[in-house]
């Protein structure tokens, strides 16, 4: 009975069952058709704890066909626990291939980041979201937020990004930057940092949230206008760190500031680790920048 | 002059009243019946009679403050005892005036405010009404250091002075005046009995009533017996 | 001239408890009008009828809206009705707590509404929240602060700014100075008195407590039991009155 694979044999194909896979993607396509609204649905119990991508995992499972090229990128790295345990899981219960590559993916599973490499039509973004409701903070009833969702009433979102200026003299929220769907649904865009929140807009691929403990997925069909709320005398700015990548020399790419020695030292690299690598084998460095 | 006086201003007729009061019996106190009274423009008629014969009762109906039982108190054009509370209020405001012996105000407002709120109410210009008040805080001799005040910690007589100028600010084509020279030196009692005056040359109807004699026979064109409308017992 | 509001005929029942009964009245333009009567006679449930916050069993109330004249507020959709509740209405509640965002600055309070109305622009948002602030006597030092730092004096005033802002015509009050300290209540009732004459707003006055119709209110509804036992100018009901309960009420006022 310690045959890995006659266990593995027991699990219907990307753990799900094909009914819960069935209503998860019934729930997606609610999703597409009225981008960035909060469609419910029935979040199953997964073998791993609520905030490591419950919600992702599920819409991974429910989109992934035999064919497919899995990627799983946590804050744009390949290779962080969270990043290797879901594609793992999923080699062991769909036994489908994985990339580390974002040209090669058809799906890629993501917590906090999109990919700077540009996405295409063949591929789907699945983001795992912690708390799909953007009012929620200043708003907690849920009744009362589900109101303001019918009636786009969504000033109060303003008053979110109006503390935030009166605090810090300028709009300090940095990541999950509220943004608005075609003009219709607010949305939370998940912890990615605002800098991503441009790529969000016009993609070219399909891009689905999933909530697992929050039972939330809402989604984007390519080329949806998203747009990052501000004020006419504070617009947004989707700022990063002012530096070069310090392996590959990019300064166009979101930058994970790493610190080096106990003296403080510090140095900025790409958070996009395929993006980095993929540079340098063309031959970058820091030196580029220069 | 003859003109005006053939119209009336404020009117009376054959109006009653009574208190019933509900919590103590029903009992039901007759106060007044038969009340008749015509003012012109123009002149001043004085109420008289013993205290409880229903003077100020007969002011408070004009006012709208008290409800008739019965009859009929005509105002200019408003039917007071019929009309309803906002035409009461639009007629306060532009044509009856009341001058009562209590100033009744919001602490925090300002002595000139109080005296101009009546002019700003109806729509003039807040510099013009502030000027109007000047002028008569001046003629009643408030002291200017005292304007910026409220009027609520005011002496007795003070606060009676300013209830006059807020009472004249506007140049309401009828007044009431329930005892306007009661608790005032012999100075200001004069300035009081010059504005009823300038009010009476510009047309303006007052029914008042006054317990010093002197003033009653300087301004007053007539009297009349409240005692006439008394009930008679049962 | 129209009427601003005209409800008719509003009756709410609890099941077989009468919450008010049919109750109606005409409010008119610059007008303000106060409910009066003690715990239980209905006068807070009339009040959640004519602000929307309760749907009456029967009843009509037409609002006379801007754009289309008077409409029933009853029968518009839920999105015309929170429109109007955030622009032309306005609604005090007694308890500051359950009319601010308790964890939003007094500035942002004070914003909201202009932002649920589209003011996109930070530094005029701002002017006007300081504006607001300073009329109600809430100083521009305290504008970041949250209202959790507020006094409740202060925190009814804020309460004032945030709905006033957006120029509303109508307001609803319930016990607008209820649980405040008698001075704090002076202070306000002044406040409210000045800020009703300058924009020339309609109200309706919830409160059991007299002087607050006396110095507020142009018309008084006494009510009792879920009914309307009378009504007519506030000095003539409150000086006069004609019905036994509306004399006991009177009569029995503490004289200071």
């Amino acid at each position: 009975m310690n045959n890995t694979s006659e266990n593995v044999a027991a699990y219907n194909f990307a753990y799900l069952d094909e009914q819960t896979k069935r209503m998860i993607r019934r729930a997606i396509l609610k999703g597409l058709a009225i981008p960035g609204y909060q469609v419910p649905f029935a979040s199953r119990e997964m073998p791993m704890p609520y905030g490591w991508g419950t919600g992702g995992v599920q819409l991974s499972a429910a989109t992934l066909t035999p064919d497919d090229r899995l990627k799983v990128i946590d804050q744009g790295a390949d290779d962080t626990t969270n990043a290797v345990s879901i594609r793992k899981f999923f080699e062991k219960t769909a036994r489908i291939a994985t990339t580390e590559r974002t040209q090669e993916a058809s799906v890629i599973q993501t917590r906090h980041r999109v990919p700077e490499t540009p996405l295409t039509e063949d591929q789907i973004l699945i983001y795992q979201v912690p708390i799909p409701e953007p009012l929620r903070f200043l708003e907690p009833s849920e009744v009362e937020t589900r109101k303001m969702h019918e009636l786009s009433e969504y000033g109060l979102m303003h008053v979110k990004l109006y503390e935030d200026i009166a605090r810090h003299g300028h709009i300090a929220t940095s990541y999950a930057y509220p943004v608005q769907v075609e003009g219709r649904y607010v949305m939370d865009p998940s912890p990615i940092p605002k800098f991503d929140n441009p790529k969000l807009s016009d993609c070219a691929a399909i891009q689905l949230f999933g909530a697992g403990r929050e039972q939330r997925i809402y989604a984007l069909p390519p080329h949806t206008r998203v747009v990052s709320l501000d004020f006419e005398d504070h617009p947004f700015d989707p700022s990063k760190a002012d530096a070069p990548c310090a392996l590959c020399g990019d300064t166009h790419s979101y930058l994970d500031e790493v610190i080096t020695d106990d003296a403080g030292t510090r140095m900025f690299v790409c958070s996009d680790t395929d993006h980095c690598q993929t540079r340098r084998a063309a031959g970058h460095d820091k030196e580029d920048a220069a | 002059m003859t003109q005006m006086k053939d119209r009336t201003m404020i009117e009376l007729e054959n109006v009653s009243k009574s208190f019933t009061l509900h919590n103590q019996g029903g009992a039901s106190i007759p106060v007044m019946s038969g009340a008749t009274l015509r003012v012109a423009p123009g002149e001043c008629v004085a109420l008289f009679g013993p205290s409880g014969t229903g003077k100020s009762t007969l002011m408070r109906m004009i006012y709208g403050n008290y409800l008739a039982d019965d009859g009929r108190i005509t105002v200019g054009t408003t039917d007071v005892a019929r009309a309803a509370p906002r035409e009461i209020l639009a007629l306060r405001r532009d044509v009856l005036g009341y001058v009562s012996q209590f100033l009744r105000v919001v602490p925090r407002v300002s002595t000139l405010d109080v005296v101009a709120e009546p002019l700003i109410t109806l729509g003039t210009d807040a510099q013009a009404a502030r000027d109007r008040a000047r002028g008569l805080l001046t003629r009643l001799n408030i002291p200017e250091h005292l304007w910026p005040l409220s009027p609520t910690t005011f002496s007795g007589g003070e606060q009676q002075r300013v209830n006059i100028a807020r009472g004249f600010a506007h140049d309401y084509p009828a007044l009431l005046l329930d005892e306007p020279t009661a608790s005032l030196d012999a100075t200001n009692g004069a300035v009081v009995l010059s504005l009823i005056e300038e009010a009476k040359a510009r047309g303006a109807a007052i029914v008042g009533i006054f317990h010093d004699a002197e003033a009653r026979a300087q301004v007053c064109d007539r009297e009349v017996d409240v005692g006439r409308f008394t009930p008679v017992a049962a | 001239m129209t009427p601003l509001l005209d409800v008719r005929a509003i009756t709410k029942t609890y099941g077989a408890r009468i919450g008010c009964k049919d109750v109606g009245f005409t409010l008119w333009p610059g007008e303000v009008m106060g409910i009066v009567g003690e715990s239980g006679s209905g006068k807070s449930t009339l009040l959640g009828c004519l602000a929307g916050h309760l749907a009456p069993d029967t009843g009509e109330v037409l609002f006379d809206t801007r754009i289309d004249g008077p409409r029933d507020t009853l029968t518009m959709s839920e999105a015309e009705r929170r429109m109007l509740a955030r622009t032309d209405w306005a609604f005090v509640h007694q308890n500051a707590r359950d009319g601010l965002r308790m964890g939003v600055s007094a500035g942002g309070n004070v914003g909201e509404r202009l932002m649920a109305v589209g003011a996109r622009n930070y530094g005029n948002i701002r002017a006007r929240a300081e504006d607001w602030l300073d009329r109600v006597e809430i100083t521009a030092d305290r504008m970041d602060d949250r209202p959790g730092a507020f006094s409740g004096g202060m925190q009814q005033r804020l309460q004032i700014a945030r709905n006033l802002v957006t120029g509303p015509r109508l307001v609803f009050m319930d016990e607008p100075t209820g649980g405040l300290d008698v001075s704090v209540q002076a202070r306000l009732l002044d406040l409210l008195r000045g800020l009703v004459r300058q924009m020339g707003l309609s109200a309706v006055i919830v409160t059991h407590d007299l002087a607050v119709v006396r110095l507020l209110a142009d018309r008084l509804m006494v009510m009792k039991d879920g009914h309307v036992v009378e009504q007519g100018l506030t000095d003539q009901v409150l000086d006069d009155p004609q019905h036994g309960y509306t004399q006991l009420l009177v009569s029995s006022v503490l004289q200071v």
